[in-house]
C-alpha cells in the first residue's frame, strides 16, 4: 500500500535528516515511526504527501509514485494530523471538520451526513458542537476533531504526527483506545509518529525505528521486542522489554495454552476478579500490587478460572522469550 | 475606599466636566456658525471626508496587497526592507509628510490626499505583514497537508486569521487621517481645518470650535464605526486576547 | 538640495534656537506626563474597575486629533489668559502621553511573572520593597517602550504647536507657508523628521539597555 523505496532527505546541502530508507507498510495496517528526538520521524512522514520534497528513491501510494501526482490532489486523499491538531481558530467545527468536503464541492446533504456520522464516531454530539469554535473545545476533544478532519473525505491513507503528544496521560490513553477501536471500523493505511515505545506497541501492527535519519529496525511490536536487531534498538525499547511484550498478550492467550488453573473456591476472601480481554502486563502488576495472591478470570460474567503470578512467568518464558 | 465608588465618581466629573464645557460652550453661541453659514460647513465636511476616503481607500488597496506579497516566501527579502521603511516612515511627523507633498507636488487638493494616502499606508502595511507573520505555522502546514491550494490558504487561513490587526491597522490610519486631514488647510487642500486655523488666526472662538468639534466627533464616529466592522468581520473563533493590537 | 544647505548655514542660529524650544517643549511634558503616568499606571494595577475607565478615556483622548485638540483648548484657556502659546501645547503633549505610558506601566506591571512576585514576597519585602527592586525593574523596558512611543509622537504634535504660539521647529513650516518660501518648509519638515528619527533611535538603545540580560533574544 504504502512503499518507500531508497528514500533519502537532505536539507541544504548538508543535513541528512532520512538515509536511504526502504520498508513496505500494507494496506490497513498502523505503522509507528519510533525515535529520538531529530531522527527523522516527521520528515519521513512528511515526504509521503509531498509536504517535503524526496531528495532521492521514491514513495509509492497503492502503487503510484507520488511524485507523478498532483501535489493539491494527492494530499486531498490524504489525510494529515498535526501534534497541536492545527484546527483553524476562524473556523467552527463543523467547518473544520468539512474543509476538505468544502475544497472538493460536496454537496450539502452529503457534507451534513457525513458530518453528523464522523462526530458519532469521535463520540462527540454533533449538534452541540456545530457552531462552536476551537477554542471553546478543550484539548482532548480538538485532538479528536482533529482526526474527524483527516477522515473526512475517507482518504484510505492517514498521515498522523504525534497526535496524542500534547494530552495527559489519562485521556491520552482513552483515545488511543477510541482511536484503535474506529480503527477496527474504518481500516485505514495508516503512518504514525510517536515518542513513546508504551504508545507504539499500543497501536502499532509494526514499528518503525528511527535513528540518525537511518531505518533500525522494521518489525511487529513483539518481534522488535523479542528480537532486538542492535544495541541500539535493545537500549531504546528498553530492559524491561520482556514486561513490556506482556502488554501484547491477553488472559485470552493464557487459555488457549491452557495455562489457566481451577478457580480455588476455597480462597474467596482474597478475591480479585479480572476479564480475559485484560493484558498480561496489568494483571501482573495488580498481582505484584499485592491486592492477591490469585486473580480470578470472568468471560461473559461467568467464572473460567485463575491465575498466579507463576503462570505469567511460565508463559513469558514459554511463549515469548 | 470602595474600588467601584472611586471608578464612579472619576467617571462622573469627567462626564460633568464634558457636560459643561458644552453647555457654555452652546451658551456662548460658538456653534451658530454652523447653522449661519450651513452651506461652508456642508461644504467643508464633504471636502474633508472626501479627502479622508480617497486617501484611505487608496491606502488600503495598495497596503493589503503589498502586505501579501511580502508575506510570501518568493519576496522574503523584500520584508525586511519593507518593515524598516514602514517603521521609519511612521516616525515622521505628518506635519513633516504633509509639508514635503506640497513642496513637491504645490497646493490643493491632490498633494492633500497624497500625502494622507501616503501616511495611512504605513500602519496598514505593517499591521498586514504583522498579522499574516504571527500565524501560527502549525496553521499553514495544517491547511497544507489537507490539501489547500496557495491561494486557499491565503483567502481562507492567513486573511482570516490576520483579520483583527489588519482591521486595527485600518483604524489607526483611518482615525490619524482624519486629524491630518485637518492640516490640509497649509497645503491648500481645504477641510474642517479651514475653520481652526481662521479660528487660531482671528482668535475666534466660533470659527475654533465649529471645525474642532466636528473633526472630534467625526475622528471618535469613525473609529466607533471600525471597531463595529471589527466584530462582524473578524471570526468569533479568534479571540481579541489572542489577536495583536496596534 | 543645494539651496537648503545655503539656508541652513546662514541661519544656523535660528534653526538651532527653534531646535532648543522644540526639545524643551517635547521634554518638560513628557517628564510630567511621567510623573503623573507612572504612579497612576502603577495604582490601576490595584484597581481594575479603574483601569479600565482611565485606559478608555485616554483612548478616547489619542483619538482626538491634535488640532482639534488645539482649537478645542483655546477658547478654555483663554479664560486664564492662556489661549495660545506654550502653556497649551504643554497640557496637549502631556494628554496624549497619557496612553502610551499609562497602558505600558499597567500592563507591564500586571504582566511581571507572577513567579517572581511570589519570590519577592517569600523573601519577606514590603510593598513599596516589591514594587521598587522587582516589579519596576522587570517592567522597565514596557514602560520605556510608552515613553519612547510618547516622545516621538510629541515631537511631531509640537511641530503643529508651533501654529498656536509655542514655537520650535513647525515655526519654519508655519513661516514658510505664509511666506511661500519652499525651502524653509523643507528645512523645517526635515529637520523635525530627523528630531523624531534621532529620538526614536536613542530611546531605542535606552530601552536596549535597560532589558535585563536575561530578556535579551
Ligand atoms: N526545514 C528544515 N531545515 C533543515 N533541517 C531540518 C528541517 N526540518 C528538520 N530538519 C532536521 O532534520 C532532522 C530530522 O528532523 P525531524 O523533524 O524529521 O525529526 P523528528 O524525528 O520528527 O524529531 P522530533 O521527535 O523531535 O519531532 C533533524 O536533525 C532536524 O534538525
Ligand atoms: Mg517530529
Amino acid at each position: 500500500m504504502i512503499k518507500f523505496d531508497g528514500v533519502t532527505k537532505v536539507y541544504g546541502d548538508k543535513v541528512k535528516a532520512v538515509d536511504d530508507v526502504s520498508f513496505e507498510v500494507p494496506e490497513g495496517n498502523i505503522v509507528v515511526f519510533l525515535g529520538p528526538s531529530g531522527c527523522g520521524k516527521t520528515t519521513t512522514l512528511r515526504m509521503v504527501n509531498r509536504l517535503e520534497s524526496i531528495t532521492e528513491g521514491k514513495i509509492f501510494v497503492n502503487g503510484t509514485d507520488v511524485n507523478s501526482l498532483n501535489q493539491i490532489e494527492l494530499r486531498r486523499n490524504i489525510g494529515y494530523v498535526i501534534q497541536h491538531n492545527g484546527l483553524f481558530p476562524n473556523m467552527t467545527i463543523e467547518d473544520n471538520v468539512m474543509a476538505v468536503p468544502n475544497l472538493l464541492s460536496w454537496d450539502r446533504k452529503k457534507k451534513t451526513d457525513r458530518y453528523n456520522h464522523l462526530m458519532d464516531l469521535i463520540g462527540l454530539n454533533p449538534d452541540e458542537y456545530r457552531k462552536r469554535y476551537p477554542h471553546e473545545l478543550s484539548g482532548g476533544q480538538q485532538q479528536r476533531v482533529g482526526i474527524a478532519r483527516a477522515m473526512a473525505a475517507d482518504p484510505p491513507v492517514m498521515l498522523m504526527d504525534e497526535p496524542f503528544g500534547a494530552l495527559d496521560p489519562v485521556i491520552r490513553s482513552r483515545i488511543q483506545n477510541e482511536f484503535l477501536q474506529i480503527q477496527q471500523e474504518v481500516k485505514k493505511t495508516i503512518l504514525f509518529v510517536s515518542h513513546d515505545i508504551d504508545e507504539a506497541i499500543k497501536m502499532g501492527d509494526g514499528i518503525a525505528i528511527f535513528e540518525g535519519g537511518k531505518l533500525m529496525q522494521y518489525d511487529s511490536p513483539s518481534e522488535l521486542l523479542a528480537r532486538p536487531k542492535n544495541e541500539f534498538v535493545r537500549e531504546f525499547v528498553g530492559q524491561d522489554r520482556a514486561l513490556k511484550s506482556l502488554s501484547l498478550h491477553t488472559v485470552k492467550d493464557l487459555i488457549s495454552e491452557r495455562m489457566l488453573r481451577k478457580a480455588d473456591g476455597l480462597q474467596k476472601h482474597n478475591k480479585k476478579t479480572i476479564t480475559v480481554e485484560t493484558n498480561l502486563r496489568d494483571a501482573l502488576s495488580i498481582l505484584l500490587n499485592q491486592e492477591a495472591d490469585q486473580l480470578f478470570v470472568q468471560a461473559n460474567n461467568k467464572l473460567v478460572g485463575a491465575m498466579r503470578i507463576d503462570d505469567v512467568e511460565a508463559y513469558l518464558h514459554h511463549h515469548i522469550k | 475606599m470602595n474600588k467601584r465608588l472611586v471608578s464612579f465618581v472619576i467617571k462622573l466629573i469627567l462626564f460633568t466636566l464634558v457636560m459643561s464645557f458644552f453647555a457654555w460652550s452652546f451658551k456662548s453661541g460658538y456653534y451658530q456658525l454652523i447653522i449661519d453659514d450651513a452651506e461652508g460647513f456642508i461644504f467643508l465636511l464633504i471636502q474633508h471626508i472626501h479627502m479622508v476616503a480617497l486617501s484611505s481607500f487608496l491606502a488600503i488597496v495598495l497596503a493589503i496587497p503589498m502586505g501579501i506579497l511580502v508575506t510570501r516566501p518568493k519576496f522574503q527579502k523584500l520584508q525586511w526592507l519593507f518593515m524598516n521603511t514602514a517603521n521609519l516612515g511612521q516616525t515622521i511627523p505628518s506635519l513633516a509628510i504633509l509639508a514635503l507633498a506640497m513642496t513637491w507636488m504645490g497646493i490643493g487638493f491632490k498633494p492633500a490626499v497624497f500625502a494622507l494616502f501616503l501616511y495611512s499606508l504605513l500602519p496598514i502595511l505593517r499591521n498586514t505583514v504583522a498579522g499574516i507573520k504571527s500565524i501560527d505555522p502549525d496553521l499553514l502546514d495544517a491547511a497544507k497537508g489537507i490539501g489547500y491550494t496557495p491561494a486557499q490558504i491565503l483567502l481562507k487561513i492567513e486573511l482570516p486569521n490576520a483579520a483583527y490587526p489588519i482591521m486595527a491597522g485600518i483604524r489607526t490610519a483611518v482615525v490619524i487621517n482624519i486629524g491630518t486631514a485637518a492640516l490640509a488647510y497649509l497645503v491648500g487642500g481645504g477641510g474642517l481645518g479651514d475653520w481652526i486655523f481662521t479660528g487660531i488666526m482671528m482668535r475666534d472662538n466660533s470659527y475654533l470650535l465649529s471645525g474642532a468639534i466636528p473633526v472630534t466627533l467625526l475622528a471618535l464616529l469613525a473609529d466607533q464605526l471600525i471597531r463595529a466592522a471589527e466584530k462582524l468581520i473578524v471570526s468569533k473563533g479568534l479571540r481579541p486576547s489572542a489577536a495583536v493590537s496596534d | 538640495m543645494n539651496e537648503i544647505w545655503n539656508y541652513i548655514i546662514e541661519n544656523q542660529a535660528s534653526i538651532g534656537a527653534y531646535m532648543l524650544e522644540h526639545i524643551q517643549l517635547v521634554g518638560l511634558s513628557v517628564i510630567i506626563a511621567i510623573a503623573i503616568g507612572l504612579p497612576l499606571g502603577i495604582y490601576l494595577t490595584t484597581n481594575e474597575e479603574l483601569a479600565e475607565t482611565v485606559l478608555q478615556v485616554a483612548n478616547v483622548i489619542m483619538t482626538v486629533p491634535s488640532i482639534a485638540l488645539f482649537g478645542i483648548m483655546i477658547p478654555i484657556l483663554s479664560i486664564i489668559n492662556h489661549g495660545i502659546g506654550f502653556v497649551p501645547a504643554v497640557i496637549a503633549l502631556i494628554l496624549y502621553s497619557q496612553l502610551p505610558i499609562i497602558r505600558n506601566t499597567y500592563v507591564a506591571i500586571n504582566n511581571v511573572d507572577p513567579h517572581i512576585r511570589d519570590a519577592a514576597n517569600g523573601l519577606g519585602m514590603s510593598t513599596m520593597q516589591r514594587l521598587l527592586r522587582v516589579e519596576i525593574p522587570n517592567a522597565l523596558p514596557i514602560i520605556m517602550a510608552g515613553v519612547r512611543q510618547a516622545v516621538v509622537m510629541n515631537i511631531g504634535i509640537g511641530a503643529i504647536a508651533a501654529f498656536i504660539g509655542a514655537g520650535g521647529l513647525g515655526v519654519l513650516i508655519n513661516q514658510g507657508i505664509s511666506r511661500s518660501n519652499t525651502t524653509m518648509v523643507l528645512t523645517g519638515a526635515i529637520a523635525i523628521s530627523i528630531l523624531a528619527i534621532v529620538a526614536d533611535g536613542l530611546l531605542g538603545i535606552l530601552q536596549k539597555r535597560m532589558t535585563p540580560k536575561g530578556f535579551q533574544q
